[in-house]
């Protein structure tokens, strides 16, 4: 379950449709109490089908909305989200008013609790899993190219609106099956979480999809985990919480986005500008003599030229410069290197 | 009506009208989420509040739950600004997490306690004017509606004081930061009073019920004006009508109220959406048409002035040369005829002195691409105005 969520949750992410989730698991509910009307039985793979029809219907209609009026996503979003709610909250309470009806139970969609699956659903889950698993695989290149570059698809002549509808069905339906297990709320986590911590770590779609696919397993696994092994921890909570640790995770220590390393790298880069500086004052002062490793003091630096005595300890460590108790020299090296120092300054000047 | 449904429905139409004030400026905003993202979130700052003071009636509750709300906020705003994920994944990411830390805090140490999760999103309207406001003994009515009420006058007070300040951020952060006012400082305004708003609505309406009064009002009023103010006003009249027509609604199906006003609210805005007389689904789709029809049109005229010869110019010639279908060349010759474009003898057709005009100055107008020249022409002849 973990898996399908992180590998269709990257293309969610990608396409800048992140909430969508969050409104169709909402959407759902009326689906699943007017399924329950006309059937009158709780059978769970009934009441997913309701489940999946009005999920889809919610998400052609925000389609619709952002496509053919000035609205913005996040408000056709919100409204479908809390709208559809609504209505499946009527409908909820008004079967609960109805005589006879066994209702009992339909709320546990709401909230889920993965412990009440059997083995059947799991099964179900697993067949559906991997459907979109081949599918995924076949339509690998149309994806792909309709997420980078929709126009470019066009052009070339893929189907561009089939291609979307695949894809916006396979995230209505994985989101109807991870119902049962995480429930409505926390839906959208499921789908999000793995594939955010996944884009921290590289730039490659399939890779992306790969590592979605493992984050969102882990979380589901280590969570159910967490939550036996303490009583009172419903599950689907337990998985958002573990999931949302691999994304922070991911923020701070993803080696080419990570918060952490992209401290490190400013701090490096500040203190090879304050190098350079020094260095270029050093070349300043060298260039009047016609012996480049002419020995200077070194009192005529001072702190406004970055120097400290660090600075030039280092500076020394690179062989630019040469230290003899008070004096200093440059040295060939670094001679060329502060030139050309200059030079790339005065190319980008200009 | 007995004097509980009316304090219902009051309830009902101020909740309405305070969350729709917040609601238009986060539809203008972009950021409608948040109102969802918030309402979900506001539940480990309810329960920590319950934690400290024990007491489920105390404002502490209500602030707790707010200051989560901004916190919400300011971790969205966090996330965004290091660049790792766009925004809504932003929010898509912080509210569940807060959603489920409330839910394990509940799990784990108030099992006992009535703070359930289903009466934190759905909120009981019917409930409301039992739970009294009593000072001294005399009774001053519900108490969520004291609650309510004081909101929506500070938010009123706030949109008078701030209406010229919001508008500007709203609309040109740039241009507010320019002239002095600062966008953040608005912003977080805006922020926390959207969270109060929920916090003191949901306690009556739901979660769910407040996030459908913030969006949907106001999304149904852009459909149909560009004026702030008009918009502010409209989105109050639907947020009331719903509230209203909603709570009948409930009464007759003996259901969920806040479920009924938000179906209504759907109602109301599907409605809008088809019909609006300028963004509706079919007047877009009537414009599109049109604007099909008279480029084609423009292509045949374009055509006919090209062409001297008989043979170039009968009817049933246009079929096969620029490819339309026989509906197609059907409207169009008629649009043509009914401007007195072109006239018709024994099926041939040819251009009047009004069409051959038109043409030119349409040809001039392709040539140079410039604007101006097609506001003559939409002067001259009532086409192009889409």
């Amino acid at each position: 379950m973990g898996s399908i969520c992180g590998m269709l949750g990257s293309f969610a992410v990608l396409r800048k449709q992140s909430l969508l989730g969050d409104a169709i698991s909402h959407a759902a509910l009326p689906g699943i109490a007017i399924a329950f009307l006309i059937t009158g039985t709780k059978e769970t793979n009934v009441l997913l089908i309701g489940a999946l029809v009005s999920g889809l219907l919610g998400a052609f209609w925000i389609r619709g909305i952002t496509k053919r009026t000035h609205l913005k996503s996040d408000t056709a979003l919100g409204l479908i989200l809390s709208i559809f709610f609504g209505f499946g909250m009527l409908l909820l309470t008004y079967i609960q008013k109805l005589p006879n009806a066994n209702q009992s139970g339909l709320d546990k969609f709401l909230f889920g609790q993965a412990a009440t699956l059997l083995a059947r659903d799991v099964w179900f889950m697993a067949s559906v899993t991997s459907i979109c698993l081949v599918v995924l695989l076949l339509f690998w290149k149309e994806f792909k190219i309709l997420l980078f570059d929709a126009d470019y698809a066009k052009t070339l002549g893929f189907n561009i609106q089939f291609i979307d509808i695949l894809i916006t069905s396979f995230i209505v339906i994985a989101i109807v099956l991870g119902l049962q297990t995480v429930g409505v709320v926390l839906m959208s986590a499921m789908l999000l979480a793995p594939a955010a911590a996944a884009r921290q770590w590289t730039n490659s779609l399939g890779v992306m999809v790969m590592l979605a696919a493992f984050f969102g397993a882990s979380s589901g696994v280590i969570g159910t985990a967490i939550s036996a092994s303490q009583n009172n921890l419903s599950t689907g909570p337990v998985i958002v919480l573990v999931a949302a640790v691999f994304v922070v995770f991911s923020f701070i220590f993803s080696p080419s986005r990570g918060l952490l390393f992209r401290q490190i790298r400013f701090i490096q880069n500040r203190k090879d500008l304050k190098l350079h500086k020094t260095l270029a004052f050093m070349f300043e002062i060298a260039k009047g003599h016609e012996n480049i490793s002419h020995p200077h003091a070194v009192k005529i630096l001072n702190n406004f030229h970055g120097y400290t005595r660090k600075s030039l300890g280092k500076l020394e460590q690179k062989e630019y410069i040469n230290v003899a108790g008070s004096m200093w020299s440059m040295t060939p090296k670094g001679y060329h290197f502060a030139a050309n120092l200059y030079n790339q300054q005065g190319n980008e000047n200009e | 009506m007995s004097s509980a449904q009316i304090e219902i429905q009051l309830i009902a139409c101020i909740v309405a009208i305070a969350c729709a004030i917040p609601g238009t400026f986060l539809v203008l905003r972009k950021m409608a989420l948040i109102s969802d993202a918030i309402s979900h979130s506001i539940l480990p700052g309810l329960v920590l509040g319950f934690f400290i003071t024990h007491d489920l009636n105390s404002p502490i509750l209500i602030f707790m739950a707010a200051l989560s709300g901004v916190v919400t906020v300011v971790l969205v705003e966090f996330i965004q600004k290091t660049k790792l994920v766009k925004e809504d994944t932003a929010i898509g990411l912080v509210f569940p997490v807060l959603f489920s830390i409330g839910v394990i805090m509940i799990a784990k140490n108030a099992n006992d306690v009535h703070l359930d999760t289903d009466a934190i999103l759905l909120g009981e309207l019917a409930f409301a004017p039992f739970d009294r406001f009593l000072v001294d003994g005399s009774d001053l009515g519900p108490k969520s509606l004291w609650i309510i009420g004081t909101i929506l006058l500070i938010t009123i007070g706030l949109l008078f004081a701030f209406f010229k300040e919001l508008k500007i951020s709203t609309f040109d952060a740039g241009l507010a930061t320019a002239l002095g006012f600062s966008p953040i400082m608005i912003h977080y305004g805006l922020m926390s009073v959207a969270s109060i708003t929920i916090v003191g609505s949901f306690d009556a309406v739901g979660a769910i019920l407040v996030v459908a009064l913030m969006i949907a009002p106001a999304a149904t009023a852009y459909l149909l004006t560009d004026n702030l103010k008009k918009m502010l006003g409209l989105s109050v009249v639907f947020g009331v009508f719903s509230a209203i027509s909603g709570y009948w609604l409930a009464h007759w199906l003996d259901a969920s109220i806040s479920g009924s006003m938000t179906t209504v609210l759907g109602i109301v805005f599907l409605t809008v959406y088809l019909f609006a007389p300028k963004r509706g689904l079919i007047s877009v789709l009537y414009r599109n048409k049109q604007q099909q029809i008279e480029v084609s049109l423009l292509t045949f005229l374009l055509h006919l002035n090209n062409h001297q010869e008989i043979s170039e110019r009968h009817i049933n010639h246009l079929n096969e040369h620029i490819n339309w279908r026989r509906v197609k060349s059907k409207s169009v010759l008629d649009l043509a005829l009914k401007n007195n474009m072109i006239v018709i003898e024994k099926s041939i057709i040819s251009l009047t002195d009004k069409g051959k005009n038109f043409t030119d100055k349409a040809i001039d107008y392709i040539i140079t691409n410039d604007h101006s020249k097609i506001e003559s022409i939409k002067e001259d002849f009532f086409l192009f105005r889409g």
